[in-house]
């Protein structure tokens, strides 16, 4: 098989901090990579080394198949990049960000403009191209910095953090032409996000990092299926049998408390399903007003790889590469 | 392609200046002031046995050109340090530009606000009856000196803005500029100074080379000298400038 991005032992350090400790994936040509993980957990930091912005500390790096370290240019002319915060000069308008873009990476001239206007009708922003982009909403800024990777036809994109801080309509709208990419163009996609969903949704796999290291990797669907179970959440009908409720559920599993009012129980293996717990209350006579199975997540395998929710676990440590 | 990424990126540097009035009309408005008020309260220094002119507007209109060069600095710097701060510089240097061609295309800006307000404060001196003794041609080298100075000026800001990555910081420098120029010769010929220490340090400024490069063509007329002090102190800036923000943008895009 063909790999877009091939990474072995890749370390960065900033003095005393191992922002990237020793990290090895690889990413197959036209794979959408979903790379999760909280804030501070060395995502950009290797999304700046994979793009070439920073050298590694040691280990080997390989994306369209050229050395990040000796093959910089190479690499650069392979890859589109959106980094995080979309980089935009408020002062410029849209089109002329892509005038921009495709004159310094030396499109014809007759070339630049028929590029400009098939991006900018792409991400759809033909109607605002020639506002400023101080006017954009965070929406078409990162729609526009989607459209300055790809004006020089990349074969690997790299989006870091695309979606933070968009409303659910323009996170929907950059999925879809996210996956149109990967699906009709080829293009390999290499993504960091710190939501779950956006992983789950997009990512053909998902590796996820914590303090610099990779703790797991697969397919959604397999990573749920091997480390996480079913979640049953439960709210007793008379609050003054939750104690009989908990002694109940804690027999299927690990208890938690899901909020003031329910509790859950974490199935501990395959041997139990909701019809068991039901049966169980059913013989106990404790009435429930809400029973619910809750299917694994993502964060679920995050837990069981760290003892933390992603949720929780964002403010422990800056994110190295923003602040170089 | 160099020459299509410095007049990409010059165009951009030209179209921001031009669209941040900021950047535009202090540059014009304060330096014109400022001689307009020293011109009129200061014209009895003309008085003085040796002054070498009876017009002071004559003798001061030369500091515009300088302070507005002053301007350059913090603009240019301010506009490169933004780029850095919210991720621009990373854009670039995930293209093919060459490093030349970024701190090129973003001197173009300075350059043509240099320009710019030189011709504002050469029309606002012959607006005001100061005859340019160096006629015509005079004219001219006035313009050239003055860009020239705004782009050594224009690329110590863009230094400045590589060093520490921070706006701020080079607002914050702004002022310490000043006091170079309030340290020359801009308001009293160095040979009518009385206070020794003021002298020295006015004769040790470079800025008072500048100033009097370009006064020399306004009150004096061709005085070689002068002139050459003059273009030496710009093209000096330039290269000392040019060669510390190349080192502080290669230390900056660490790029592979």
């Amino acid at each position: 098989m063909a790999y877009g991005i091939e990474v072995e032992g890749l370390v960065r350090v900033f003095k005393d901090i191992r922002a990237v400790d020793g990290i090895d994936l690889v990413v197959a040509e036209g794979e959408i990579y979903g790379f999760l993980g909280p804030n501070g957990a060395g995502k950009s930091t290797t999304v700046h080394v994979l793009t070439t912005l920073l050298p590694p500390t040691d280990g080997t790096a390989r994306v369209a198949g050229f050395d990040v370290v000796s093959d910089g240019p190479k690499v650069r002319a392979a890859i589109g990049a959106a980094l995080q915060e979309a980089a935009l000069d408020p002062l410029l308008s849209g089109r002329e960000h892509l005038r921009l873009q495709t004159a310094l990476h030396g499109i014809t001239k007759h070339e630049r403009k028929q590029r400009s206007d098939d991006l900018l009708e792409r991400v759809g922003l033909t109607a605002a191209a020639d506002r400023k982009v101080r006017t954009y909403s965070g929406g078409m800024k990162r729609r526009l910095d989607l459209a300055l990777a790809l004006v020089h036809g990349p074969r690997i994109l790299f989006l870091d953090e695309p979606t933070t801080g968009l409303d659910p309509q323009s996170r929907s709208a950059l999925w879809a032409e996210v996956g149109r990419l990967a699906q009709e163009d080829g293009v390999t996609v290499f993504l960091t996000t710190q939501y779950l969903e956006e992983a789950d949704v997009l990512a053909d796999r998902v590796g996820i990092i914590d303090h610099g290291r990779i703790v797991a990797e697969g397919t959604p669907a397999a990573l749920k299926a091997e480390i996480a179970h079913p979640t049953v959440e439960a709210i007793p009908a008379d609050p003054e049998q939750r104690p009989k409720l908990a002694r109940i559920l804690e027999q299927f599993g690990e208890l938690t408390q899901v909020s003031p009012k329910s509790l859950a129980v974490r199935l501990s293996g395959d041997d139990f399903g909701l019809a068991d717990v039901v049966r169980a209350l059913d013989a106990a006579e404790v009435h429930v007003e809400h029973l619910q199975l809750h299917a694994p997540s993502l964060d679920d395998v995050f837990l069981a790889k760290t003892g933390r929710t992603l949720e929780g676990a964002g403010s422990e440590q800056p994110e190295i590469a923003d602040v170089t | 392609m160099t020459r299509l990424q410095v007049a990409s990126l010059a165009r951009r540097s030209i179209l921001r200046t031009l669209r941040q009035p900021a950047y535009v009309l202090p540059p014009l408005l304060f330096p014109t002031l400022l001689v307009a008020v020293n011109a009129a309260g200061l014209r009895p220094s003309t008085m003085l046995q040796g002054f070498p002119t009876d017009s002071f507007l004559a003798f001061a209109v030369a500091v515009p050109f300088i302070q507005g060069a002053l301007f350059a600095t913090m603009n240019a710097g301010t506009d490169l340090a933004r780029d850095i701060q919210n991720g621009f510089l990373n854009r670039l240097a995930l293209t093919p530009m060459r490093g030349s061609a970024l701190l090129a295309g973003h001197l173009a800006g300075v350059i043509v606000m240099g320009f710019v307000q030189s011709v504002f404060y050469l029309a606002f001196a012959l607006a005001f009856g100061v005859d340019i003794a160096s006629g015509p041609a005079g004219a001219v080298m006035i313009l050239v000196l003055a860009t020239l100075i705004s782009a050594g000026f224009g690329m110590l800001g863009a230094f400045m803005a590589l060093r520490t990555g921070s706006g701020e910081s080079i607002q914050a420098f702004f002022p310490v500029l000043f006091i170079f120029l309030f340290m020359s010769s801009m308001n009293a010929p160095r040979n009518l100074m009385t206070v020794d220490w003021f002298r020295t340090v006015a004769t040790i400024n470079p800025v008072s080379y500048l100033i009097e490069a370009v006064r020399s063509l306004v009150i004096t007329g061709w005085n070689a000298e002068a002139l050459l002090l003059g273009f030496a102190v710009a093209l000096g800036l330039i290269i000392v400038s040019t060669v510390v923000a190349s080192h502080a943008l290669h230390v900056r895009m660490t790029r592979t």
